[in-house]
């Protein structure tokens, strides 16, 4: 429609605050520029206030106590060749990096028989390969399953041996990192299948499956990893039949992932509940079967929610492989301990902590990094 | 239109605890019948389109889909599931699945139709709906209207007897209802057997072969369109008319 011309200039002077959208007047404009460089930048968050000032020199103050010192601890004055060993160390003022030189195989594999070391670090390279190749996506695929089988089973055949000329190395004697990635991976592994079942089972209709995912959940949640280690390892025992004795690590093992299971579970139901109903519902209508729909419907949506918490726990498992040693396995925490036993070298357990905390650091920061890749990843395109 | 009915409910009861939602309703529907079920909202007839399917369970009297009455049996209530397609008021598509795949998933494993005619069959309901060209997007990427039309055409790749819309168009903004409506009237063009709930009495006007006034969990009135809008039998049914022609 066409307003005759009076009238439009009529609403020009009336209303000349209301201005006419129109795409010839305000042509399109870039943002400003920032303005802020080196110093405008440190101007504005740095010393913005009298409170921020005093922070940032605070701040400064003790940087400057607590770097120097450390540089010159940790690389100035270091002993980093074994070479003299541990006499070397003691003249120094500085850190005795040479433990590591000296004692790595010890802290590595535990009590692994010396000779037989290669076995443990090309089980535990191929793990870490397989598991980096495993994190990339365009790699993702069936033939991973089968990848992950014959790597199983090629680790196994490495750690325990007996067959293919190997000498046969029982599980007590296996030690270090090999045993503190078995126990998280095979933990994790097996304990998340367990919590979805879990989760679904705390939402179920059917009262006696609710009944007892519910009751599982609260008492395993409910006593210390320890008690449930301790649990496995020393009353179990006592409820088996005489002769028949089940493997120690096994028993850790299965501990472990029952533990895990059920804090995972609860992540796992936050991310159910966060389902709309009508996905259900629309699932429903077209006839899935119950498992179809979660299947394909609410279990993808709902673990990709729920990504942060799984793997908040899934780095907790981690590190508390570490709780093991209680029952006499050797871990690498346990084996870093049982390498300082050495009188020689005991003074530089600093080290030798810090080195066992570099490990565990970098799995668990590559967990964190990789599930907050994830996330955008599996979020690309399909944002509500 | 043949005599035997395809959906019969019969003295039809349902509590929410202890709110009596649906109260003795009956109704059949024969084959290729398109029924408008209208009313003012808590009137029941979400509710009852929702038992057609067993999306809620009905506690007194009988439901009968193509024959088979819905009664615990899961396997029937799949069977029936199969052929009832149902369209929700909020689409409820699949955010994390493209197009493609929401119309694939039921014919891959509920009639495990291999993969190449399953995404034949789909491609051929989007071209129905006017948006083969959206086949790869995500759910997320559609406007309202479009994302309607995916749901209609993702119910009707399982081939069902019989459709239930439940208020289609009301999630939408309205220069998107007439598109959605546009593919229902075409849909009821060709034969399909179809019950609505909707406001929309333009549509009913055109398609409707029996409107079913409900209020307070009671089927008021029955009535041909031409009775319906001309000639209301119930004193409620003209009230409902005044409040909804009138604004």
């Amino acid at each position: 429609m066409n307003p005759a011309p009076d009238d439009q200039t009529r609403r020009a002077t009336a209303a000349s605050e209301i201005e006419e959208p129109s795409s010839a007047q305000t042509p399109e404009r870039a943002p400003p520029a920032s303005q802020l460089r080196l110093l405008g930048w440190a101007r504005k968050n740095l010393f913005g206030s009298l409170p921020n000032t005093i922070l940032t020199l605070l701040a400064f103050w003790l940087l400057w106590e607590i770097l120097p010192p450390l540089v010159r601890w940790g690389l100035v004055d270091a002993v980093f060749s074994p070479a003299g060993g541990a006499a070397s160390c003691r003249e120094a003022t500085g850190a005795c990096w040479a433990l590591m030189g000296e004692k790595n195989r010890l802290m590595l594999f535990g009590v692994y028989p010396y000779d037989q070391h290669w076995r443990p670090a090309l089980a535990t390279a191929l793990v870490i390969g397989l598991l980096a190749t495993s994190a990339v996506r365009s790699l993702w695929g069936r033939w991973l399953i089968w990848a992950w089988a014959v790597c199983l089973a090629v680790v196994g055949i490495l750690m325990w041996g007996g067959v293919l000329g190997l000498a046969y190395v029982e599980t007590a004697q296996w030690g270090g990192l090999p045993l503190t990635l078995g126990l998280a991976i095979l933990g994790i592994v097996l304990a998340f299948p367990l919590s979805i079942l879990l989760a679904l089972g705390r939402r179920s209709d059917l009262p006696a499956i609710r009944a007892l995912s519910v009751g599982y959940i609260e008492l395993v949640r409910g006593v210390p990893l320890v008690s449930v280690l301790f649990m496995a390892s020393v009353m179990f025992p006592l409820f088996l039949p005489e002769g028949v004795s089940i493997d120690k690590l096994l028993r850790a093992l299965v501990g472990i992932t029952l533990f895990t299971a059920a804090y995972l579970a609860e992540a796992v139901r936050g991310g159910l509940q966060a389902i709309p109903r009508g996905q259900e519902e629309a699932a429903d209508a077209l006839g899935l079967t119950y498992w179809q729909k979660m299947r394909m419907v609410v279990l993808p949506q709902a673990l990709r929610l729920v990504i942060p918490p799984i793997v908040n726990q899934f780095i907790s498992c981690f590190k508390d492989t570490s709780l093991v040693t209680i029952v006499g396995l050797y871990d690498l925490l346990a084996a870093t301990k049982a390498a300082l036993a050495d009188p020689d070298w005991r003074p530089f357990f600093v080290e030798g902590y810090i080195a066992a905390a570099l490990v565990y650091w970098s799995f668990c920061f590559f967990m964190s990094r990789y599930s907050q890749w994830l996330e955008r990843e599996l979020a690309k395109g399909s944002r509500r | 239109m043949s005599d035997s009915p395809v959906v019969e409910l019969i003295d039809v009861q349902k509590w929410y605890g202890a709110f009596h939602v649906l109260k003795d309703v009956s109704l059949s529907v024969a084959k290729g019948e398109k029924v408008v079920v209208c009313g003012p909202s808590g009137s029941g007839k979400s509710t009852m389109i929702r038992c057609i399917n067993r999306l809620e369970e009905h506690q007194g009297g009988r439901i009968v889909v193509n024959g088979v009455e819905l009664a615990d049996d899961l396997k029937a209530i799949e069977l029936i599931r199969r052929d009832v397609g149902m369209v929700f008021q909020s689409f409820n598509l699949f955010p994390h699945l493209t197009v493609l795949e929401n119309l694939t998933l039921a014919p891959l494993w509920v009639k495990r139709v291999p993969k190449r005619e399953a995404e034949a069959i789909a491609m051929q309901y989007l071209e129905r709906v006017r948006i083969p060209e959206q086949a790869h997007k995500y759910p997320g990427q559609l406007s309202g209207g479009q994302q309607q039309r995916v749901a209609i055409a993702r119910a009707l790749c399982l081939k069902p007897s019989i459709m239930l819309f439940d208020e289609p168009t009301s999630a939408l903004d309205p220069e998107m209802v007439k598109e959605v409506l546009d593919v229902m009237i075409e849909l009821a063009g060709e034969g399909m057997t179809m019950i609505c709930v909707t406001h929309e009495m333009g549509f009913a006007r055109a398609v409707a072969d029996k409107m079913v006034f409900m209020a307070e969990g009671r089927v008021v009135e029955v009535a041909t369109p031409a009775q319906f809008f001309t000639n209301p039998k119930s004193e409620r049914t003209r009230q409902f008319q005044g409040q909804i022609i009138g604004h």
